[in-house]
């Protein structure tokens, strides 16, 4: 590569970095509901990382994603609440003080458990293919709502619709250092929100860089040639089952990993959060931004879980409501405007907003 | 027996009603090019598919090396030394030359999840000769200046190329080519058997289905004739094209010369 080349590029990266640093301190300005639309974009940066995994790289559609969201969300939710020492005598017993699991603790057993419950979902769809896999991922992802949703009987472990509540904020242990308290440095407010920004970012960003070196890797390789061709993937000696689940488990790790985050910035979670359209936009976020491809899916879910805040707060300054006599509220517009500017990606863009470049055109005819 | 590389006796393999093998053996010797024959339907993909663990056989006895294999999943007939190419070409096509070529050597490396993300020494120097070696084997094909291009925009003739090189980056003992000249011209005919030509010189065992007969004969050391699931003939390719079924089979009954 000439040195002008990778001159350029550490300039964008290091304008990337500083953006990035300073971006919460510019929101914070704004207000506080900036910044937490930032943190919920970088949760979902998390997801679809972890999706692209599954679907970019091994090529398996998964419709049912959500579901590793929520059992790493419910995970943290039920070891740092007080729901079980409230509900189980026997707990409470062994815990007198409550349920208080420290996020550390949680974060690497929330991806474990998540990827667990990614390669048990996934051993039964491994002889399926695309249209009957969607469709049995997206059951499994609607089955483990449904269990959310009704284990509150005959023994309360999820509390059911009404959900899981006084979740922990983060903490760092042995300091005062409390992630859901606003806090200063050098004099400045630094608000919960930023804090859990900055956490976030740095998660991402290392798991920018596992797939990263996953997706240049023999794995990575495995995977993709599985996606371009399964039976010339076995016929080179790759073990396809276990390369599928695989990438099945490894991308349910980084959606746990999200589910944990989620749940300590909310401190609230129920069974609705988890529903069929979180999965279906994390697969559009994928799809948008450019499958496979790392940049693109982290543009994607950054549009599509901004986009809809941002017109939120257009027509909220709009007052759209008042403009058309109450015939046009905000929630209609914004989920038309979304379609709309997704139709419109697609049609222009089919391979994605920034999709993996092509490598050279077509080579010329053989020759010897 | 050492220099015996395949070794398959009485193998059968029934659909249904129809019997696409009965009883069909071949052995194959080191450094040999063995040529695989027959009329349409005659059975030869499916002993091919056969051997190569894409179906499960209803019997018969296989031993690859001197050892005996059993051939139930094809991940594991790649392992234990089998490389195929496909009747239609089956690259991975988003995928660049080079890369199809380096997943032709996951079968013989090793690293692992771990060594990948955080990228280990011995992790690195497996991953540089990964790549050496595709590289060493696209050049060796011929079509080496085309390593970062997409390998669905080759022509039709570099993809059997580079499926070729694929096949070879596992370190087979044995090279089982489905019908490489299917589609070809006469040109890309001669340069594909010049390949082949010089594969075998290097030392591989090549087993080869085809039904161009002027390539098959000019080929290999010895052919086996298939007919409707059975083996009706063996031999030198000299003695093949004389043999009376052969011609039977090829041409029809009646057809002696009179």
């Amino acid at each position: 590569m000439p040195e002008s080349l990778v001159r350029n590029k550490l300039i964008v990266f290091i304008g990337a970095a500083v953006l990035l640093f300073v971006l919460p301190a510019l929101a914070q300005y704004a207000g506080n509901f900036w910044v937490r639309i930032l943190d919920f974009a970088l949760l979902y940066v998390l997801l679809a990382l972890g999706l692209n995994i599954v679907v970019g790289y091994a090529g398996l559609l998964d419709l049912g994603y959500i579901a590793f969201y929520a059992v790493g969300a419910y995970m943290f939710g039920l070891l740092a609440s007080p729901h079980l020492s409230d509900t189980f005598a026997a707990i409470k017993s062994l815990f007198p003080n409550g349920l208080h699991t420290p996020l550390w603790v949680v974060i690497p057993l929330g991806a474990a458990l998540a990827a667990f419950f990614g390669a048990v979902l996934g051993a039964p769809t491994l002889k399926l293919r695309g249209d009957y896999l969607a469709i049995v991922t997206l059951g499994f992802g609607e089955i483990i709502r449904v269990f959310l949703n009704n284990l509150d009987a005959p023994v309360n472990i999820t509390n059911g619709p009404k959900g899981l509540l006084q979740i922990d904020s983060l903490k760092i242990p042995f300091t005062d250092f409390d992630f859901g308290k606003t806090g200063s440095l050098f004099g400045l407010e630094v608000s919960s929100v930023t804090k859990y920004y900055y956490l976030f970012l740095l998660i991402v960003v290392i798991s920018v860089v596992i797939c990263y070196r996953l997706e240049r890797s023999r794995i990575g390789r495995a995977w993709m040639a599985i996606r371009e061709d399964e039976v010339a993937a076995k016929a080179m000696g790759i073990n396809t089952r276990n390369m599928k689940l695989l990438a099945f488990a490894m991308g349910a790790s980084l959606g746990g990993v999200s589910g944990v985050l989620f749940a300590t910035f909310q401190r609230f979670i129920s069974p609705e959060s988890f529903a069929l359209h979180e999965s279906i936009m994390v697969v559009a976020m994928v799809v948008l931004g450019g499958i496979g491809h790392i940049p693109g899916v982290i543009l994607g879910a950054l549009l599509l879980a901004s986009l809809p805040e941002v017109l939120r707060w257009i027509s909220g300054e709009l007052d759209l409501q008042m403009l058309t006599g109450g015939r046009l509220d905000a929630a209609i517009l914004r989920q038309l405007l979304i379609a709309l500017a997704m139709i419109c990606i697609m049609l222009a863009r089919p391979r994605g907003l920034w999709p993996q470049p092509e490598h050279g055109k077509a080579a010329p005819a053989a020759t010897n | 027996m050492a220099d015996i590389v395949l070794k398959v006796t009485g193998a059968s393999k029934r659909f249904g009603g129809v019997q696409a093998l009965s009883d069909v053996g071949i052995t194959i010797r080191r450094g040999e090019v063995v040529g695989l024959i027959g009329p349409n339907g005659a059975g030869k993909t499916t002993f091919f598919n056969v051997i190569t663990g894409l179906y499960i056989p209803d019997s018969g006895s296989f031993e690859l090396g001197g050892k005996p294999y059993k051939p139930s999943a094809v991940h594991e007939v790649a392992k234990a030394g089998i490389a195929r190419t496909f009747q239609n070409i089956r690259l991975f096509p988003e995928m660049t030359a080079l890369e199809n070529v380096m997943v032709g050597r996951h079968v013989r490396t090793g690293s692992g999840l771990a060594g990948a993300v955080f990228r280990t020494r011995k992790f690195n120097a497996e991953e540089a000769a990964i790549t050496q070696r595709s590289q060493e084997l696209l050049d060796y094909v011929g079509i080496g200046r085309y390593a970062e291009y997409k390998a669905r925009t080759l022509s039709y003739g570099d993809q059997r190329r580079l499926e070729i090189a694929r096949a070879l980056a596992t370190d087979p003992t044995l090279i089982a080519l489905d019908e490489p000249a299917a589609g070809m011209n006469a040109t890309e005919k001669v340069v594909l058997r010049e390949l082949i030509d010089r594969i075998r010189k290097d030392g591989s065992t090549i087993l080869l289905i085809e039904h161009d007969v002027k390539l098959v004969m000019g080929l290999c050391d010895r052919v086996t004739v298939l007919d409707y699931g059975k083996p009706i003939a063996e031999g030198s390719p000299y003695d093949v094209q004389r043999d009376e079924k052969v011609i039977e089979a090829y041409l029809g009954a009646g057809h002696k010369a009179h």
